[in-house]
């Protein structure tokens, strides 16, 4: 496909600017450091309403007085929350004129997951006409889902389209003072995602990030609203396959999803974010609040995560089962390599009758990592007849690994039901025996076994996504059989 | 809130100094060391992650003192044992049995030398409580099992608390030498519903080389009762024990287990009930510390919670880096009754060894329905089905008591409570 540089290139910025995303502040950076002044510039370079910025200097307020949460099973050197910039523009990736110039390391993991070339030089930023097609791409989209009165859209432009949703809603879940991080998050959050669903309407495709343009740089300090109003579906995907080289070390994004009554969200996540080198240096912070209320009778919130990137993961997609035959569930292969550290898993909080939930989590440690799931389920005293089932595996590469388990398990109702089983061990030489002697490399036997470990989850997975998540997982444990 | 909290430390500190004329001495240096450490630790809270569903506050409120044991008569024998009593913390020799058994040495108090205790780890305290165990415990039981013996009989030391406020620490030390047998029962009682007071009970054993250890803890102190019980067993090569926790009454109860497998071909089982109900507060902690290759370890804790009594089980299964084979399981079931009865169930798995099989599995729910209709399709009342089942529950625990008069004690203690009825 030929492409004509800088008219292209032209054109793009300014659809960007269409969306809302302010390209003119793109040499911005606010000076390093955190305080209400570089709040009040935030706000004021975005433009938003006065409540907004009184709700972000509240939430200000509380982070002062809040510690960093040190009860997780990861180990790692804080960051300097004042050695931070809070407001900077978007990174500008290095330009690439042709695909010939990416990283080969890189381009070769991208083929190997089956990405498409066009695909490859979006995601490692070569100037071509596919970022407009992407944009055609994307405006087609947006058109079909105006009809449906579907609002999907970035986070600032909402806090401008559509202010009263996102004061109705924002914090309703996550509130600002949850945690150290979530009110980082609050006070500083730069952009992120929206989207509602209108009563009635089932979303007629998988609502993705990565048709969003704006969507390009994404931010350190992400926060996602997703509202699906009575009786509306929607599944959304965020994140990729393909590695993400981001530069930012910390990474505190929240995300709420609200479903009221009889509405349901299906949130699916692929995590790959640079995961540091082989002895652990450099790589990203996860530090996410994600959480979703089942504010609904019969509403449904179901979490998938493939987690196989960033340094340090700290995350627990949970849901608030507050409608009566509510249902949350929680599936997850979290995979850790070399030195990466995962705490990982979900709360799941049952409030109202008759609510079920299922957690299923599979962890697969490799290299010298360590990978623990901790999960919290709590059965209120109103929660009468409520449902869990949880399991949580843990399969062990190498001796020099670890996999932990740190369930919770809080039930204060007569009537409800809560089971937990748990498993840790390696895969069987008998296993790896069969397929060798069936013909298959040693590699090849690990990647089918480990797939059809982690196949509850990823058959909960959109079908392409799906295919990619496989491939991802084979790619992520490459070199690691011990 | 600050100055409040102080003042609850130096209640027990002014009880640590009134008691530092009459320790043991084989414990001097413990006994300092302990003393330092408590004026450092805090009382944990419910902040402290081991302390995150037991309340410590009400036990704060409460003021103890240590008490002389009473020439009080007791008869209490429900089985046929050797019997060692204390009395409201204090070895008591005149109510204990003196009986000689060949291979079987029973010192107390200023009997117990110092190098009686080499390879007991008494030296450093973690916890407050533990410190305060040390600080104050005024007397300690040394039982040891000689190489080879094989004691048929069974030893039973009996808990008495008789007096009302009562702050008992007893110290008990268990060595059973190398291809040794020993079985030890303990029970906690009150002598009354007015007795009353914190017993905070330190076990240390020692399994040598090809040893057995037969432990069964029966606690049946009244509702006014705070207990704690910290125990530290340490298994050596082809080691086998089996330590039963049978909670059939008591106030307020925290087990703290801590087994450690130091060496290869161990078999560690535990097990326990816990059957709380009215306010009743039961935790069981226990921590399976898994060091070598080729160790096999069981944990099976089950509960019935009545009224509005709280439950609390905190397994961990810790496998080292070098304990490659290792076979652990554990197992956590709960029955809430009551209607405003609450579970807290935290059963962990931290695994640094690849070649291993572990597994734990919990659940909290209700009598099986499926089950409850089989057998009223067969004619069995609802009661009588109740009753059953309720039963057949809580046997699992009881069956791995090995000693036959125990166990029937126990389904006995259990009928006359009532408890096997949901």
């Amino acid at each position: 496909m030929a492409y004509e540089g800088d008219e292209i290139l032209d054109s793009v910025t300014s659809k960007e600017y269409e969306f809302g995303f302010t390209t003119n502040i793109e040499t911005d950076k606010a000076p390093a450091g955190l305080n209400e002044d570089i709040i009040r510039l935030i706000s004021s370079k975005k433009e938003e309403p006065e409540w907004l910025l009184e709700w972000r200097l509240d939430a200000f307020r509380q982070w002062l007085k809040m510690t960093e949460p040190e009860w997780a099973h990861v180990h790692y050197t804080k960051p300097d929350f004042q050695a931070i910039s809070y407001y900077a523009a978007p990174k500008k990736r290095p330009k690439y004129n042709s695909i010939d110039e990416i990283d080969p390391e890189l381009r070769r993991t991208m083929e190997k997951l089956g990405i498409s070339l066009e695909e490859q030089k979006r995601l490692s930023g070569v100037a071509v006409d596919f970022v407009l097609d992407s944009v055609s791409v994307a405006t087609s989209f947006k058109e079909k889902l105006a009809e449906l009165g579907i609002i999907f859209c970035s986070m600032s432009e909402a806090v401008h389209e559509h202010p009263d949703l996102v004061r109705k809603y924002i914090g309703t879940v996550v509130p600002k003072s949850d945690n150290f991080y979530a009110a980082l998050n609050s006070a500083v959050f730069t952009d992120g995602s929206f989207c509602y669903i209108p009563k009635g309407v089932r979303c007629p495709m998988e609502l993705s990030t990565y048709f969003r343009i704006n969507e390009a740089g994404t931010g350190q300090f992400e926060r996602t609203l997703v509202i699906a109003d009575e009786g509306a579906y929607v599944s959304y995907l965020e994140g990729c396959t393909a590695p993400q080289r981001d530069e930012n070390q910390l990474h505190a994004a929240v995300v709420e999803l609200v479903a009221l009554d009889n509405a349901e969200i299906k949130y699916s996540t692929v995590q790959n974010w640079y995961p540091g080198d082989k002895d652990g240096k450099g790589g990203v912070f996860n530090f996410v609040t994600k959480r979703g209320l089942c504010e609904g009778i019969n509403s449904k919130i179901s979490w998938t995560q493939v987690e196989t990137g960033s340094a340090i993961t700290w995350k627990y997609p949970s849901c608030v089962l507050k409608g009566d035959n509510s249902i949350g569930e929680f599936y997850s292969v979290a995979v850790t390599n070399n030195a990466q550290q995962a705490d990982t898993g979900t709360k799941m909080i049952h409030i109202g009758k008759n609510t079920s939930s299922t957690i299923i989590s599979k962890g697969i440690s490799a290299g010298s990592s360590q990978n623990s799931y901790r999960g919290l389920v709590q059965i209120n005293p109103s929660a009468d007849h409520a449902r869990n089932f949880s399991q949580c595996d843990s399969l062990l590469m190498t001796d020099h690994c670890g996999a932990h388990t740190f369930p919770y398990i809080e039930v204060k109702n007569k009537t409800a039901k809560v089971e937990h089983e748990a498993t840790t061990s390696k895969i069987g030489e008998d296993q790896i025996f069969y397929c060798l002697q069936r013909g298959l490399s040693e590699e090849k036997a690990i990647s089918l076994i480990v797939n059809g470990y982690a196949k509850e989850v990823l058959n909960q997975l959109p079908m392409e996504f799906a295919v990619e998540a496989q491939k991802l997982l084979s790619i992520s444990l490459e070199g690691s059989v011990g | 809130m600050e100055t409040t909290i102080v003042n609850h430390k130096s209640k027990f500190l002014a009880i640590a100094e009134q008691t530092k004329s009459s320790l043991i001495s084989a414990l001097p240096l413990v006994v300092s060391e302990a003393q330092t450490a408590l004026e450092n630790l805090d009382i944990p809270t419910s902040r402290h992650e081991e302390w995150k569903y037991t309340r410590t506050t009400k036990l704060q409120n409460e003021r103890f003192s240590i008490q002389k044991s009473s020439t009080a008569s007791i008869d209490y024998r429900p089985f046929e044992a050797l019997r060692l009593v204390f009395v409201n913390g204090v070895y008591n020799a005149s109510l204990s049995d003196h009986e000689k058994i060949d291979g079987l040495s029973i010192r107390f108090d200023e009997e117990i030398k110092e190098q009686t205790l080499i390879g007991f780890d008494i030296a450093s305290s973690s916890n407050f409580f533990e410190a305060l165990q040390r600080a104050t415990s005024t007397s300690a039981l040394h039982i040891q099992a000689e190489k080879g013996a094989v004691i048929e009989k069974p030893i039973h030391i009996v808990h008495l608390i008789d007096a009302a406020q009562t702050l008992a620490t007893p110290s008990i030390f268990v060595k059973v030498h190398q291809s040794a047998s020993l079985e030890i029962n303990e029970s906690f009682i009150s002598s009354d519903a007015t007795a009353s007071g914190l017993t905070i009970r330190q076990l240390w054993a020692q399994v040598d080389k090809n040893a057995r250890l037969e432990y069964n803890k029966m606690q049946d102190e009244n509702d006014l009762s705070y207990q704690m019980c910290l125990e530290d067993i340490q298994l050596a090569d082809d080691a086998y024990s089996n330590f039963n926790t049978l909670t059939l009454n008591g106030g307020w109860v925290r087990n703290d287990l801590r087994i450690a497998l130091n060496g290869k071909n161990i078999e560690s089982n535990l097990s326990g009930f816990y059957l709380p109900r009215n306010k009743q507060l039961i935790d069981n902690h226990t921590k399976v510390d898994h060091r070598y290759p080729h160790c096999v370890s069981n944990e099976l804790y089950k509960g019935i919670l009545f009224d509005q009594s709280t439950g609390v089980f905190n397994g961990k299964v810790y496998v080292r880096k070098d304990a490659q084979k290792t076979n652990a399981y554990q197992n956590n079931a709960n029955i809430i009754a009551g209607d405003q009865a609450v579970m807290n169930t935290k059963p962990e798995l931290e695994i640094y060894a690849d070649d291993v099989k572990c597994s734990h599995g919990t659940t909290t729910g209700q009598l099986d329905e499926s089950a409850m209709w089989y057998l009223r399709s067969r004619g069995i009342g609802v009661d009588a089905a109740r009753r059953l089942l309720t039963s057949a529950f809580i046997n699992d625990v009881i069956s791995k008591i090995s000693n036959q008069q125990v166990a029937e004690f126990v389904i006995a203690d259990l009928t006359e409570k009532n408890l096997l009825y949901v």
